[in-house]
């Protein structure tokens, strides 16, 4: 098992530096990882993205592709990229502390 | 008499109703298949097609000949499923209530989906070989081409046979080779994956592969469109790609039948219970193939391995026995390199492709992960197998759930 340090905490994380519980997660360490994913900072708009992931992920218990994201979010999928350059939904995903979506594998 | 019908007789349709007919009581069950099409489809002949390897006659044959004697067949399409009534509604406007029902109405391309795919060059710079009509006009293309910049693009996951594109620029490779004219052509394979394939340990080796055979490997490329005046494709972060001949393999979607029924998911692929292949919403449902949303490859041999697992499960649940076969995400792919040569995987929903000797430790005579001969031979058996082995529903050698036996884990 791997752990990383995120926001001074030591967090269990998957192969692809997913989060392994979704529990250990907060708005810093969203931030952080935001960073390390190469986002300076995280907007309205990222955190409209973010908390949709979660809520869908609660509900369904996998995080959405992309296409459910468009379709369900509100958000066009051309935001998507340039909110979350090359892959949103895997990198939303790790922000918002979730496993990687399971159409990205 | 007890109803049992199966939707879509392609791969694990036909397979099912094999396996079921040979099993199931004739007094006591009536078993009805539905398909729209008369032919079957060899679809991983259709690889082949484009570089003159097969014609349309080693793809094709009489969905009929793989029926058993006196099964209720409809040639029909499907207008919609109506699970809370247990009834099927056909174009033809028979209506066909059921005890249990099997989903196996299979994937297919939705060009639509991408902005200026399937437009002004359609089948003249740009074409698909996930269809016959695809790989017929591609092949009489590549007849005359001179050369050029030649990009194969995969529009987004999940595909069915994931490993096809791979395939298909191994081929181009050695095809234009040995008809001479390789140093004119740039070949190049632009992915949305982060690497070659699906998984890490095999994208690695396969990714070497295209390093030695000079395609170039663009990653995490998401097609948002494609500009038909001045032939390139444009990413949705503005990347863009020129090409003179776009090999594209458009998004892959369930059938629409799905979506009427309100039955799937956003790709139309039904939610199904990944190890007993039950539908998570209705009891009385099983779904096989690449109609389901599982986790697995979508490929011919996952089929088989699912097709005895539902098999064991559906007699469980006919007889109100609990389920006890578990799928296991089993795949095994034949990767054709091209020069007479191929690549073999085998993996399951935890446990990546990794080297070693198949199907006997130590002995093969398959070779995992690494090119062979023998392994070409596997994958041109592989059509004579589908004919005669899977299509109805024999034993094969291979179980269905993955070994570890003769693989080397580090
Ligand atoms: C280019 C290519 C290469 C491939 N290579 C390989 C390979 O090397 N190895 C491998 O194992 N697999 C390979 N595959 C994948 C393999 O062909 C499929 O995974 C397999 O055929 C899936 O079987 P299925 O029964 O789920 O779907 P299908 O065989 O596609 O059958 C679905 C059936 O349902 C019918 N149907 C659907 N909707 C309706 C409707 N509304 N009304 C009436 N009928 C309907 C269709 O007519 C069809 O007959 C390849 C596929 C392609 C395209």
């Amino acid at each position: 098992m791997e752990t990383l340090e995120i926001a001074g905490k030591a967090l269990e994380v998957d192969e692809d530096g997913h989060l392994k519980n979704m529990t250990d997660w907060n708005e810093d360490i969203a931030k952080e990882i935001a960073k390390a994913e190469g986002i300076e900072e995280l907007t309205n708009r990222h955190w409209a993205v973010i908390n949709f992931m979660r809520k869908e992920f609660q509900e369904k218990g996998d995080a959405p592709s992309i296409r459910r994201l468009t379709k369900e979010s509100g958000v066009p999928t051309k935001e998507l990229y340039s909110l979350f350059p090359k892959g949103p939904a895997k990198k939303s995903a790790k922000i918002a502390g979730l496993p990687k979506p399971k159409g990205c594998i | 008499m007890k109803k049992l019908v199966i939707l879509g007789a392609g791969t694990a349709g036909t397979m099912m109703l094999n396996k079921l007919s040979n099993i199931l009581d004739k007094d006591e069950w009536h078993i009805t298949i539905v398909d729209q099409h008369e032919k079957h489809y060899y679809q991983p002949g259709f690889l082949f097609i484009p570089f003159n390897i097969y014609n349309c006659k080693d793809v094709i044959k009489p969905k009929r000949d793989f029926f058993p004697p006196g099964t209720d067949v409809i040639m029909s399409g499907i207008k919609k499923i109506e699970p809370k009534k247990n009834r099927v509604l056909l174009d033809n406007r028979k209506v066909l209530p059921y005890d249990y029902l099997i989903i196996a109405t299979g994937a297919k391309i939705k060009p639509d989906e991408t902005e200026g795919l399937k437009d002004k060059l359609w089948h003249k710079n740009v074409f698909d070989f996930y269809t016959i009509e695809g790989a017929c006009a591609l092949r009489d293309f590549f007849k005359h081409w001179k050369g050029g910049k030649l990009v194969l693009n995969i529009t987004e996951m999940p595909i069915k046979c994931p490993v096809a594109p791979l395939e298909f620029v191994f081929l181009a490779d050695s095809y234009f080779t040995e008809i001479g004219i390789r140093d004119k052509i740039d070949i190049h394979f632009v992915t949305p994956l982060p690497g070659a394939f699906t998984k890490p340990k095999a994208s690695a080796i396969l990714g070497d592969f295209l390093d030695k055979k000079n395609i170039k490997l663009t990653t995490e490329f998401n097609i948002a469109r494609v500009d038909n005046d001045e032939k390139k494709i444009v990413s949705w972060d503005e990347e863009e790609i020129p090409f003179d001949v776009l090999v594209t393999i458009p998004t892959n979607m369930g059938d629409e039948v799905i979506e009427r029924s309100d039955m799937g998911d956003e790709l139309n692929f039904v939610p199904t219970d990944k190890h007993t292949l039950r539908s998570k919403d209705y009891e009385n449902i099983f779904v096989i193939g690449d109609a389901t949303d599982l986790p697995s490859s979508k490929a011919g041999s996952v089929a088989h391995f699912q097709a005895d697992v539902l098999f064991e499960n559906f007699l469980s649940a006919i007889e109100n026995r609990e389920m006890q076969e578990k799928f296991d995400g089993h795949a095994n792919c034949f990767i054709e390199s091209g020069f007479g040569k191929g690549i073999l995987i085998d993996f399951n929903y935890d446990t990546e492709p990794l080297p070693g000797k198949f199907p006997l430790p130590g002995v093969g005579p398959f070779s995992l992960l690494e090119e062979t001969k023998t392994n070409h031979y596997g994958k041109v058996m592989f059509r004579w197998v589908y004919w005669n082995l899977l299509l109805k529903g024999l034993e094969m050698p291979i179980e269905h759930q993955m070994t570890m036996a003769g693989k080397r884990a580090s």
